[in-house]
């Protein structure tokens, strides 16, 4: 596939439970084997090069998988020098969806790394163009409609993530320096009614998935259709 | 006589410049053609850049030994990965920073597969042909940090300069010619000249080619991609000062120092 237009260019961070509802969902189990308490810091993973998928283009979903999420967020696209995760090294936005394959907290899914749930080839929509920061006055003022074959299934709040952007940067940057690059996912969130109440919208080969900032023409409308793709078959 | 080993693939910096070098009687061949001792240059990680963010796959409990230390109550039945940036990584002979208030940092030593070939759904008994190269990476783990989310957590195992590596990329031929296969070579660690951990690379229990034949099933592994296949059995806690060499047999001795994070 082609990559020459993805606005991205390094390493691409996600962060679990970042919302308050989906943080109130799991809360019940938090205490419970195999968590035992609470995160305390941010809990991170990578989505790898192998998962961009440029706008416009197909997500293969493999035939033995039945449902993928659709995690809409926003990615902050750090510039150069950051060394404390100030605002003001941050050099745009663009609309991400954080494809993964269906984990939960009551299925003890949060319990390893999320390797094999959101790595796979394609599983990382990123949207057609970079806002600049300056056009930003509070990423998190902002929220984003998630539309499934044209009937809106999610509008995700960015305001109710528990870590807005400033904090979430500090944090990050707390243990590990973001480079001039890397892009830190704002965070996703779950559904709280309709048919996709208590997780992310899910979808299926042939829909087609479209993401917007209703009011912010300058992030664009990302749009991707899910495809069939060879059985997995894990061999292990 | 000249005793070039070609095999031996290095990244350094010599006078602000970065260059690539191969080994020649115990001294650094630097791709323009001059010769240099070790001890004049800063080691880089022995790793050609790539042009879009290099997936790398870190192993946890790979080994049926340090898998019992850790308490595993049966055997896995798939491996236990986790994705790491690139930006943890540091080259042979630099610092790692401990911060002052932890109780437990410990190193991990372990082989470390480099891809060369596009690997797409490659199955096991091809798999030692998508292999570039091999060398030697120091996994370290803070475990005050440990989490039980998406654990081992990021914050645990990909701090800056956490992760040194090298310092010699070894050609997969070479290894292959030479031993078989990479599933039969010693590691151990050392700290400031005391063995604390001693294995073998036959105790992994999911091998290399499996390693390959499993992730690239569901993800694509593009040249210069790594996988840290994990750690055996004897880690132990490592204080400012101390020194590392994280050593595998063919393949280098990775030497790292511990020092106290500024804050």
């Amino acid at each position: 596939m082609s990559t020459s237009e993805l606005p991205i260019h390094g390493t691409v961070y996600g962060v679990l439970l970042n919302a308050h509802a989906e943080w109130q969902s799991a809360s019940t189990l938090m205490h419970e084997v195999p968590y035992k308490a609470p995160p305390a810091a941010p809990v991170l993973y990578v989505k790898t090069a192998n998962t961009w998928s440029e706008h416009g283009s197909a997500v293969p979903v493999p035939a033995d998988v039945p449902a993928v999420e659709i995690g809409a967020t926003l990615g902050v696209v750090l510039g150069m020098p950051n060394t404390h995760g100030e605002p003001s090294h941050v050099r745009g936005f663009v609309l991400l969806n954080d494809v993964s394959l269906p984990h939960s907290v009551q299925a003890q899914g949060f319990y390893r790394p999320p390797v094999k749930f959101k790595n796979l080839d394609g599983f990382l929509g990123v949207g057609p163009t970079l806002l600049p920061a300056a056009d930003v006055a509070d990423a998190n003022a902002r929220t984003l409609e998630v539309r499934i074959n044209g009937s809106l299934r999610q509008t995700v709040d960015l305001r109710q993530m528990r870590r807005p952007l400033a904090q979430l940067l500090s944090d990050v940057n707390d243990f590990m320096t973001l480079q001039a690059g890397d892009v830190l996912m704002l965070g996703l969130d779950i559904c709280t009614d309709g048919p996709d109440a208590g997780h992310r919208p899910h979808a299926r080969v042939g829909d087609v998935i479209e993401i917007h900032a209703p009011g912010h023409a300058g992030l664009g409308v990302m749009r991707h259709t899910l495809v069939a793709a060879p059985a997995l078959e894990m061999p292990v | 006589m000249t005793q070039h080993a070609a095999y031996k693939h290095a990244r350094v910096v010599y006078q602000g410049h970065t260059f690539d070098a191969t080994e020649q009687n115990g001294q650094l061949l630097l791709a323009d053609g001059r010769l240099v001792a070790f001890d004049q240059v800063q080691w880089l990680p022995p790793l050609a850049p790539v042009a879009r963010p290099r997936t790398v796959i870190a192993l946890g409990l790979n080994y049926a030994d340090h898998a019992k230390e850790l308490a595993f109550k049966e055997p896995p039945k798939e491996p236990l990965a986790f994705v790491k940036g690139e930006a943890s990584f540091i080259g042979h002979q630099q610092l790692t920073l401990r911060p002052g208030d932890v109780q437990f940092m410990h190193y991990e030593c372990e082989l470390a597969v480099v891809i060369g070939r596009t690997a797409r759904r490659v199955k096991k008994e091809d798999a030692y042909d998508y292999v570039r190269g091999y060398t030697v990476a120091n996994d370290y783990a803070i475990r005050d940090y440990l989490e039980n989310w998406y654990r081992p957590n990021l914050r645990v195992k990909n701090r800056d300069t956490c992760t040194p590596i090298g310092p010699w990329l070894i050609d997969a031929a070479h290894v292959h010619a030479e031993y078989g296969d990479p599933m039969n070579l010693a590691l151990q660690t050392t700290v400031n000249g005391q063995v604390t951990q001693s294995g073998n690379t036959r105790d992994m229990i999911f091998d290399v080619p499996t390693l390959i034949a499993y992730f690239s099933r569901f993800m694509t592994l593009n040249p210069g991609d790594v996988i840290l296949t994990g750690t055996p059995d004897g880690v132990v806690d490592c204080q400012p000062g101390d020194v590392i060499v994280t050593e595998i047999e063919g393949i280098g001795a990775l030497t790292n120092t511990i020092a106290l994070a500024p804050r």
